[in-house]
């Protein structure tokens, strides 16, 4: 397009005109869509900030839910908090062992080039996580509520259905990357699959499965979908988990969101505040022991 | 490997080695079904999902035939025909879409061929950010926050648009804050980190030596990108996008928030509607009877349409790859 080069010498400048100008344009687009994704996210977290520090409060983390119509300065969401902790961590003491060893079944017994069935499984696992969470909440509704009534567990039940798939997948991936010498190397000491799997595979892929994980935990904290109808979302603290309806910091938030009073939207912002406050932390965890875990590798 | 365990195995009816391997073989075992039980738990839950929720949704089915496609939902006259809903959600599945590919696609391509590894990685984690997001507050800022502010946004465009023949009865009045269209935008943004990080992870699979080649004929890196990224990663591209419109058409808590709730086969996209997921988070609770087995039917629905979305995306996913692994 521009002066030919002389025989011999590359031209090595950046092509001129409309080439150039587009190239640029496709470029700043880039950028924009970047910026585009920044702004929601930035709005969102600003007003949830805003908003929600203000009520936040010893008292609000504590204190029982007042009736919608209370002003935002009585009551709080403890209840709720206690709900949401109750029935993750039941959630995950159900799925995250079942889907480390589902992982290691598609892993360490699936073979070097993956029997059919490892591949299946594998792939109905990456169909599940595709699967909305409303219809593990009908599912548990359906197989469990309609027997045993609602409670934590059967909320417990439907979160352990979103995450195990989450679970599965994610220790795969760490379970992938364990060098096939450290498994070859315990073989040849006389050490059977099982011990291989349980005190050398699983140690080295350690730090990946734990931050995985807590992201999976995380990411079942903030569902709202299949507590609907698995815990009936009541006011007052449950701790019986396995009896009883109950409540979670998602199912108020749900319920004050669509509440015209300003002292329950108030008190859904800082239930909101709290629910961000623990994935963030979960998340931040999650980065750190990745961290720590590759320097450690390396 | 295989061969190495095959010698452990058999190792207990051997008699010399059996004071080293001694018990050995029932643990191991044991942990093989363990494993194995554990990975046919997935199977095992999905078609429990398919067979309960068909049973509770059995008797909608039953009595409306093929009435469930019909286009009233109006429990108080016994009218339960689900289009409305699906309707509503292929029209926000589909604003999501339109919204998001072009902004996850910009940000992949921005993550894998513009900006340098360390600053790459940053960006990644504030896109995550946006998923780390709880559905429930996108939608409790969607319905008190965004929603009452893009309305004087939509009244405006429906103003100015009203009369115009398509634009008209696409964004013309009547107008509402909770809408197709303010749904749809909250669906594209909670959509995007995943959009992104998958099409990421396939443009980074394309060969460097053809990069590098483009670049050595004297391509731009526009050129580049439309020459040798685009042609490679079409494939899984698609795959991602199907897998973000899985996602989408799914969500449900903030799409029950913001949507408007209001069961109409509309094409004005500022008019409040409903979709799947919505109707069954706002309407089950209260529910009794052909309702409740209605609203449990159009769970079954959804189920369908998010496995076979789901199916194809990953299919494709895959035959990309291997195309990739191959070439």
């Amino acid at each position: 397009m521009t002066a030919v080069a002389e025989p011999g010498r590359a031209d090595l400048r950046e092509p001129a005109g409309w080439r150039r100008t587009k190239n640029r344009i496709m470029t700043v687009l880039m950028y924009a869509a970047f910026v585009l994704t920044i702004v929601p996210l930035v709005f969102v977290l600003y007003t949830v900030i805003a908003k929600g520090a203000s009520i936040i409060s010893w008292q609000f983390l504590t204190a029982e839910i007042p009736f919608n119509v209370a002003p935002a300065n009585v009551g709080g969401m403890g209840p709720a908090i206690l709900g949401t902790i109750e029935i993750t961590a039941l959630a995950s003491v159900m799925a995250v062992p079942l889907g480390v060893l589902g992982a290691i079944y598609l892993n360490e017994y699936g073979g070097k080039n993956r029997n059919l069935l490892a591949r299946f499984l594998g792939f109905l696992a990456d169909v599940m996580t595709g699967v909305p969470s409303i219809i593990m909440g009908l599912f548990i509704f359906s197989i469990w509520v309609l027997y045993f009534q609602f409670s934590g567990f059967a909320g417990a039940l439907a979160l352990g259905c979103l995450m195990l798939p989450i679970v599965i997948r994610s220790t795969e991936e760490m379970l992938k990357l364990v060098p096939d010498s450290l498994r070859e190397g315990s073989y040849a000491l006389g050490a059977t699959k099982s011990r291989v799997t349980l005190t050398v595979v699983l140690p080295a892929a350690l730090g990946g499965i734990v931050s995985g994980v807590l992201l999976a935990i995380a990411r079942a904290a903030g569902e709202t979908a299949p507590l609907l109808f698995t815990i009936l979302t009541v006011t007052a603290a449950n701790p019986n988990v396995f009896s009883g309806p109950n409540t979670s910091l998602p199912s108020q938030i749900f319920v004050n969101a669509s509440s015209p009073y300003s002292g329950a939207q108030a008190r859904g912002w800082g239930a909101a505040l709290t629910l961000i406050a623990i994935a963030f932390v979960l998340m931040i965890t999650a980065r750190l022991v990745t961290a720590r875990f590759d320097r450690f590798s390396r | 490997m295989s061969a190495v365990t095959q010698t452990g195995q058999a190792a207990p009816g051997d008699v010399p080695a059996r004071g080293l391997t001694a018990g050995r073989g029932l643990a191991d075992r044991t942990f093989r079904w363990l494993a194995l039980g554990s990975g046919l738990l997935v199977l095992v839950i999905l078609v429990l999902i398919a067979i309960t929720t068909t049973q509770q949704a059995s008797s909608w089915f039953a009595t409306e035939g093929w009435g469930i496609f019909g286009t009233t939902w109006n429990p108080s006259a016994n009218q339960f025909g689900a289009l409305p809903f699906i309707y509503g959600t292929a029209v926000t599945g589909v604003i999501a879409l339109i919204i998001s590919v072009p902004v996850s696609l910009g940000i992949a391509l921005l993550l894998t061929e513009v900006v340098p590894y360390r600053r790459a990685r940053p960006i990644v984690y504030v896109v995550d950010l946006l998923a780390v997001v709880p559905s429930v507050v996108w939608g409790l800022w969607g319905i008190l926050v965004f929603a009452p502010w893009v309305q004087h946004i939509y009244a405006s465009i429906g103003s100015g648009v009203n009369g115009i023949p398509v634009l008209g009865s696409l964004f013309g009045p009547p107008t509402s804050g909770a809408s197709f269209f303010t749904a749809g935008i909250i669906l594209a943004f909670m959509i995007t980190p995943i959009v992104t990080s998958l099409s990421r992870e396939v443009i980074a699979t394309v060969p460097s030596i053809d990069r590098e080649g483009a670049y050595a004929l004297g391509a731009t890196r526009w050129e580049m990108i439309r020459g040798v990224v685009w042609p490679h990663s079409q494939g899984g591209v698609v795959g991602a996008v199907l897998l973000g419109l899985g996602r989408a058409v799914g969500e449900t808590i903030a799409a029950a928030l913001v949507i408007g709730s209001s069961p109409t086969i509309s094409s004005h996209l500022f008019a409040p509607g409903y979709n799947m997921p919505a109707v069954i988070a706002n309407q089950f609770g209260e529910a009794t009877g052909v309702q409740r087995s209605g609203l449990m039917g159009l769970g079954v629905l959804l189920f369908v349409f998010t496995i076979i979305i789901n199916v194809i995306a990953r299919a494709t996913v895959e035959r990309s790859a291997r195309r990739m692994r191959g070439a």
